[in-house]
């Protein structure tokens, strides 16, 4: 295979000192450096796709480890029985439906991004949304695979699903693990078409700078004869606009559903009415915080210092300190109609999370979903690479916790108290599965990122010239892009 | 669930109280009634319920471990918080002069089973429709429908639900029945699979035997003419069990006494005007409103009297 275009930038050699340094000349670039040419753009993304740093294939080998750990614990759960998982008839869920809410959550960062923000004008979003938006499809399926584990006998899952059968037999429509089932199944084709159509004039670019191997078949093919012609792009942003349209409702109402598994059972501690909401802003909320984690993560593996930038990751972070607030105070409205309530049982569930047997995983996880993300607010830690990774890294952490503590001591603790169990401790089985997802997630995201443009070529070359106009009609004497606005 | 269930008869679902109105009963609506007073908490229905069930015997550890496979539990609580076999707080205790106490007056116990509630939490939440009411009041499990998604046991409020952890059909894994042990298992009840729920079905075997009897000679089931495998055991009757739609049961007349309005299921208890008589019965987590199908009556401790 041949790359037209070689690496001769010489920005790129003095990486390591922008990677670390705190603001480079951040006062100066907005969204993106106004002297960043169409041809660089092009020439860095493609160059993405074959030249990584080496750590690029160290992470491949650790994931690859990660899935082989997962693979295995749950192939001996499949042979032996849930039982392995160390599960009781009380807490018969676990670690495998709080990572299921879990991913699903840091799926809808990626339609915040992509969808929401675009109908909004929200130029900074062009360098982040398309690895955000592939986030989205690969939490989606990795949150898939949690309601596989999950099941008892996994091998009839096809029941769930109402096909046809001579014995008139349906799923239950009552159920919200149908409504789940639907609405997973219809947010992850919508947002794997969203991705693809999002990408289209992008694997143009690379059928046309890539001249032979596989890679040259699949971006033919992939590009679907994209000639970049004005009648091709009024159609492609009328489909782009009516799914990104689309794509916010199905998000929405995806983790409002995926709220109600809790909210419309009876049990104490998950029979409240703000969960969807509740749902809604923290999937938000860690989603953000695990992108920020991935930003750093493709800033230096991939080279992608120039547009995954110091202002763009201000504006996300800030994005994040944002959620996080209205997630706590959406947190503490939970508790209070549950304080306020005239409910014994989900009052003395309260009670026990913050003072039984999960009080210090609850207690943690109220540090770090509520307390770490100030760091968020502080101008000077906003850009600071490594406070960043370690940040978002813990509150999604805490973000799992979060969803750990709405099931594990809530089933512990249910209306009829001989069945109280509090001492049912996640066996190997279950963490080694958790361990897999996050192996098998990063790896679709590593190929994902090697093998498609991970930011959006054409929307950069839009905001690159939008920013070169505004410097050039700039007023005399003003600096054209004074800071972010 | 069909389709033509969807676009004819939506509405119909729950839209009238689970007894009476637009529901038939076809004539039957099995319920239970446990004197507390008699009951002497002996486990010998849990035993029962083994033998004739084909539950698992888990051991031990298991058991412990909260992956019991028992339909029926005998389940204990002592009058306070103390500890009972703590011998200085046992002292403390009687030296105040508090009344009696264990080992003095003993635990309470209860035994309990699938409520069978008219409307089952467990039921709506099912994804695939494995546990569904039959028309003669049961709340049945169909094992090989289940997937296995606990989502019933969440909702269940007595956590009576009892999923099967380990494989315990097959005679080479631990904890299933030993040759020759399997030779006894009953022919007329299924040995569950691994990942499936299962729970107390009011011995549904027996009483389709008899019903099938019943409806070949033209007539309902009469009382007495079946009884689940715990009333059989219990030692002293306290557990009674029919059809509550025949005035001549006991368990209907039981029903009648605590001032269950049966048509319509409401409770009036010792509100009742002119009557005067003290009611001991009452049912589990009746304020959920699952309007569960068995009723205790109250056990009257000489403490209390």
């Amino acid at each position: 295979m041949t790359i037209k275009i070689k690496d001769d930038k010489p920005f790129l050699r003095d990486t390591s000192k922008m990677l670390w340094d705190g603001e480079p000349a951040a006062a100066e670039v907005r969204d993106i450096s106004p002297h960043v040419s169409f041809a660089q753009i092009t020439s860095d993304v493609v160059n993405s796709l074959e030249n990584p740093r080496p750590i690029y294939w160290w992470a491949i080998a650790i994931c690859v480890f990660m899935i082989g750990v997962g693979v295995a614990c749950e192939f001996y759960q499949y042979r032996t029985g849930l039982g392995v998982s160390n599960k009781s008839n009380t807490n018969v869920w676990g670690v495998y439906i709080a990572s299921f809410v879990f991913w699903v959550g840091v799926s809808h960062a990626g339609t915040l991004l992509s969808a929401l923000l675009h109908l909004t004008h929200s130029d900074w979003r062009k360098s982040v949304f398309r690895y955000a938006e592939a986030m989205t499809t690969f939490a989606l399926m990795t949150a898939g695979l949690f309601v596989l584990v999950h099941l008892g006998r996994l091998w009839q899952v096809y029941y769930v699903m109402p096909y046809p059968n001579e014995r008139g037999v349906w799923s239950n429509f009552q159920s919200p693990l149908v409504w789940d089932m639907f609405v997973i199944g219809a947010y992850l084709t919508c947002s794997s078409i969203f991705l693809y159509t999002g990408m289209i004039p992008d694997l143009a670019v690379f059928r046309d700078n890539i001249h032979d191997g596989w890679r040259k078949k699949l971006y033919t093919f992939l590009a679907m004869g994209w000639q970049g012609t004005d009648r091709h792009w009024r159609n492609f942003r009328v489909a782009y606009l009516t799914l990104s349209v689309y794509l916010i409702i199905l998000a929405v109402s995806g983790h409002s559903v995926v709220s109600s598994d809790f909210a419309m059972s009876q049990q104490p501690g998950f029979h409240i009415t703000s969960f969807p909401p509740y749902f809604v802003v923290g999937a938000l909320y860690s989603g953000n915080a695990a992108l920020i984690t991935v930003f750093i993560i493709l800033r230096f593996m991939f080279r992608y210092e120039q547009y995954l930038n110091m202002d763009v990751l201000r504006k996300l972070v800030r994005l994040t300190f944002a959620l996080a607030m209205i997630w706590t105070y959406l947190h503490l409205i939970e508790m209070a109609t549950v304080w306020y309530g005239h409910d014994t049982a989900a009052r003395d569930q309260l009670y026990f999370k913050a003072t039984g047997a999960y009080a210090g995983w609850w207690w943690l996880f109220n540090f770090l979903a509520i307390v770490c993300p100030w760091v968020m607010a502080f101008r000077r830690w906003q850009t600071n690479l490594p406070v960043q990774m370690v940040l978002s890294l813990l509150l999604n952490v805490g973000m799992w916790l979060e969803r750990w503590m709405i099931i594990a001591p809530t089933l512990g603790h249910s209306h009829y108290p001989w069945t109280f169990d509090f001492d049912q401790w996640p066996s190997f089985v279950q963490w080694g599965i958790l361990f897999g997802s996050f192996g098998w997630f990063s790896l679709l995201i590593l190929i994902f990122c090697k093998v498609f443009p991970a930011v959006s070529m054409y929307e950069l070359k839009e905001l690159a010239y939008a920013r070169k106009m505004e410097a050039h009609h700039a007023p005399v004497g003003e600096p054209a892009t004074k800071g972010a606005h | 669930m069909s389709i033509a269930n969807l676009l004819q008869n939506w509405s119909r679902y729950r839209d009238t109280h689970p007894y009476g109105g637009a529901k038939p009963h076809m004539g039957y609506k099995w319920a239970m009634a446990i004197d507390m007073d008699i009951c002497t908490g002996c486990n010998a229905c849990t035993v029962a319920c083994y033998a004739e069930n084909n539950l698992a015997v888990v051991g031990k550890e298991k058991f412990l471990n909260g992956k019991s496979m028992h339909w029926i539990r005998i389940e204990r609580y002592w009058h306070d918080e103390q500890d009972p076999t703590d011998p200085l707080q046992l002292a403390a205790y009687r030296a105040s002069g508090a009344g009696k106490h264990f080992p003095d007056q003993g635990a309470h116990f209860l035994p309990i089973m699938c409520q069978h509630c008219e409307a089952a939490p467990c039921e709506t939440v099912c994804p695939v429709g494995a546990t569904n009411h039959t028309q003669d009041g049961i709340n049945s499990q169909i094992y090989n429908r289940c997937v296995g998604s606990r989502y019933c046991n969440v909702n269940c409020p007595y956590k009576v639900r009892y999923f099967n952890w380990f494989n315990y059909q097959d005679p080479a894994t631990e904890n299933a029945w030993p040759e020759p042990l399997n030779q006894q298992l009953n022919p007329d009840v299924t040995v569950r699979s691994k990942g499936v729920m299962e729970k107390c079905t009011f011995c549904v075997q027996r009483l389709r035997a008899v019903m099938v009897d019943a409806r070949t000679e033209e007539r309902l089931v009469r009382e007495g003419e079946v009884q689940t495998a715990c009333q059989q055991a219990c030692l002293a009757g306290a557990i009674s069990f029919g059809n509550m739609l025949n005035p001549d049961s006991r368990v209907g007349k039981q029903w009648m006494e605590q001032g269950v309005n049966i048509a319509l299921d409401v409770q009036v208890k010792n509100e009742r005007v002119g009557d005067n008589t003290p009611k001991r019965g009452y049912r589990i987590l009746e304020n959920l409103r699952p309007y569960p199908s068995v009723m205790y009556l109250e056990q009257v401790r000489e403490s209390a009297v």
